[in-house]
């Protein structure tokens, strides 16, 4: 599988007025064409900034860096923003987490998609206009023809977002980020439009790039996983193997913390992973869980933990624990 | 998008009724009006007399409303002072005082709205610090003074610049910029805000995310959407200005609406003040109603419900 999107040692910093701010540092991962990989996590531990970053759209006080940004074979660590442009929304498009504030509400429906077909690709507009039906009705959208002359606000949100994935398909990108699209929209149609990308996803044979912190759509779309804490990848590999054997002592309280129907009992807690992210300002070292880790011990505050094999390949994580501790508390903690 | 129209047309109806009451009223605002035509040295049946002939004597709802029928169809009464009709005199004055209005109005868009928009794209940069020490210069200075400024650098000591008159396009240049600088600040710092908080929207991120070129990310997806606030503000000052043509027009000697407004006060020619505060208000409400109509055509949540 050749990769659509390789990332090595991608770090963000931001500077706030505390000091200096590193919400991303030094993540690493690939998307391959057609494959799916999914990126875990809570609020603030940057999932949205690695999205922002490889689209190239972080805001203009964060200074982005990478040891490799490569889109399709084409290097865009360096180029300029004219070429970077050239190819937003062209190779590589992104869906947003806010889908009732992320469409203008000057122009119509049928503008903002005709748009993004017209900037890059010389075509008549009506050719643009069939692309655009043609499309809201692969999203789900029904009478596509009238709603192009529809205006942002006379849709609902879950509409909003079909469309802002109809638009990023406008010019059949290699790659589609989707940064948490369904945390704002109602839990019915959250799966419906997750499903929905994962779909399209494999009818285009694009490389999908998820942000979400789901879990359960994770195991259900992701080829691949990763789940980042506090600025960090701590555990990536298959869907398969991060559930199946999942390593690091954080993946495995995500995990503890969903309800699993017919195992949890009723009544029973669910499983919380207690204390709160590190603050990421200023030096940063040791590993970044310690404080909120069952296994912590003195060693772990000492250095910087680096991501290592897991038991088998295509699987890695960032904990100073063996393989076998790690599966010995994964058997504790996570009932199989 | 027709619903919206006509119940902004009824309020502008409203509001000019409203207008029109209040502008008849200045006639009995200093006093028996027929006492004031007919002199200190008349006899108390001289007035009566004046009181009859001019309908003084009837009730307040029949001459507000024969008045108003009037003034409908342009007739405005007589002026006492001029011996003219007054809707001839105003009718030969309007176009002067539109065109100073326009101009102004013109300089002040211009200057502004580029002004706001750079400085919403550099904030706190030179030439955010630039326009703002605009702003803060053209809110503090009374358009009279600057207007005299204008007329002693430009008009007398460099000479490049007519002083008074209509004569030319160049007699229009000093007063345009003297009424519309006054106006240049609320609407500049208003594009600048508008900017600045649109700049920062999702949508606009949206637009940078599927490759649009710069300019068309700021001037299509985003001024559109600023400007909307700064139509609404535009007409408003708009109205400002007509009434600081009064002050400008006496300053450079114009002989428009302004000049004889100030000329009417002094001379107490009540019918002339009364049909100029009508126009005056009239022209202020239509614009506000053409504001509005331009809003809805700039933003769909308006136009379509």
């Amino acid at each position: 599988m050749s990769n659509i999107l390789e990332v090595e040692n991608l770090v963000v910093d931001i500077p706030v007025s505390a000091g200096m701010l590193h919400p991303v540092q030094g993540i690493s991962f690939s998307v391959g064409r057609g494959e799916t990989l999914c990126i875990v996590g809570e609020s603030g531990c940057g999932k949205s900034l690695t999205a922002l970053s490889v689209m190239d759209l972080l805001p203009s006080s964060a200074s982005r860096n990478a040891d490799r940004l490569i889109l399709d074979g084409e290097d865009i660590l360096g180029v300029d923003e004219r070429r970077m442009s050239d190819l937003r929304g062209d190779r590589m498009g992104m869906i947003f987490q806010e889908p009732m504030t992320s469409l203008n509400p000057a122009y119509t429906i049928g503008n903002q998609l005709e748009e993004a077909l017209l900037r890059h690709r010389n075509v008549p507009r009506q050719e643009a206009r069939d692309r655009a039906i043609y499309l809201l009705e692969k999203v789900g959208i029904t009478a596509a023809a009238s709603r192009l002359r529809q205006y942002p606000h006379q849709l609902s949100g879950g509409l909003r977002q079909r469309v802002m994935i109809a638009m990023t398909l406008m010019c059949g990108p290699d790659l589609i980020i989707a940064d948490e699209p369904t945390t704002a929209l109602d839990v019915t149609i959250q799966a419906q439009i997750l499903l929905l990308l994962a779909e399209l996803q494999k009818e285009f044979h694009m490389g999908l790039m998820l942000i979400t912190h789901d879990l359960g759509i994770v195991a259900r779309v992701a080829d691949r996983v990763a789940v980042m804490y506090a600025g960090q990848i701590v555990e990536s590999g298959t869907a398969e193997k991060v559930f199946g054997n999942p390593s690091h002592p954080y993946t495995q309280g995500l995990l503890d913390c969903i309800p699993i129907p017919g195992k949890t009992k009723r009544g029973a807690h669910l499983g919380s992973i207690s204390g709160i992210v590190p603050s990421l300002v200023g030096d940063l070292s040791g590993c970044r869980f310690h404080d909120r880790c069952d296994y912590a011990t003195p060693e772990c505050t000492a250095a910087d933990v680096d991501l290592k094999a897991g038991e088998s390949t295509d699987h890695a994580y960032r904990c100073l624990l063996s393989p076998a501790q790690c599966a010995e508390n994964a058997k504790r903690k996570v009932p199989a | 998008m027709l619903i919206y129209a006509s119940k902004r047309f009824g309020i502008a109806v409203l509001v000019a009724i409203t207008v029109s009451l209040l502008s008849f009223s200045l006639i009995y605002l200093s006093g028996d009006p027929a006492m004031a035509l007919a002199g200190e040295s008349a006899t108390q049946e001289d007035i009566e007399n004046i009181r009859r002939v001019y309908g003084y004597d009837q009730p307040l709802v029949v001459q507000y409303t024969n008045w108003l029928t009037k003034a409908l169809v342009g007739d405005f009464g007589y002026s006492n002072y001029m011996r003219v009709n007054v809707a001839d005199i105003i009718f030969a004055r309007l176009p002067t005082t539109m065109t100073l209005g326009g101009c102004a109005l013109l300089f002040a868009l211009v200057l502004s709205i580029p002004l706001g928009v750079l400085a919403a794209m550099r904030p706190n940069t030179m030439i955010d610090r630039f326009a703002l020490s605009l702003a803060v210069v053209g809110q503090a200075l009374p358009s009279f003074w600057f207007a005299l400024i204008l007329v002693f650098w430009l008009g007398i000591t460099w000479q490049v610049l007519p002083i008074t008159g209509t004569a030319s396009w160049l007699n229009f240049v000093m007063p345009s910029v003297a009424l519309g600088y006054y106006i240049t600040p609320a609407v500049m710092r208003l594009t600048r805000a508008g900017m600045l908080e649109v700049l920062t929207s999702d949508y606009i991120r949206t637009a940078r995310a599927k490759g649009l070129r710069p300019p068309v990310v700021l001037f299509k997806h985003a001024l559109r959407n600023a400007i909307i606030p700064v139509v609404a503000l535009a007409a408003v000052q708009f109205g400002f200005m007509l009434g600081g043509s009064i002050v400008i027009e006496t300053i450079f000697a114009i002989n428009g609406l302004g000049y004889l407004a100030w000329e009417s006060i002094q001379r107490g020619d009540l019918p002339m003040m009364q049909a100029i505060v009508l126009i005056l208000a009239c022209f202020y409400i239509v614009l506000t109603f053409l504001a509005d109509m331009l809003n809805a055509f700039l933003d769909p949540r308006i136009r379509v419900g």
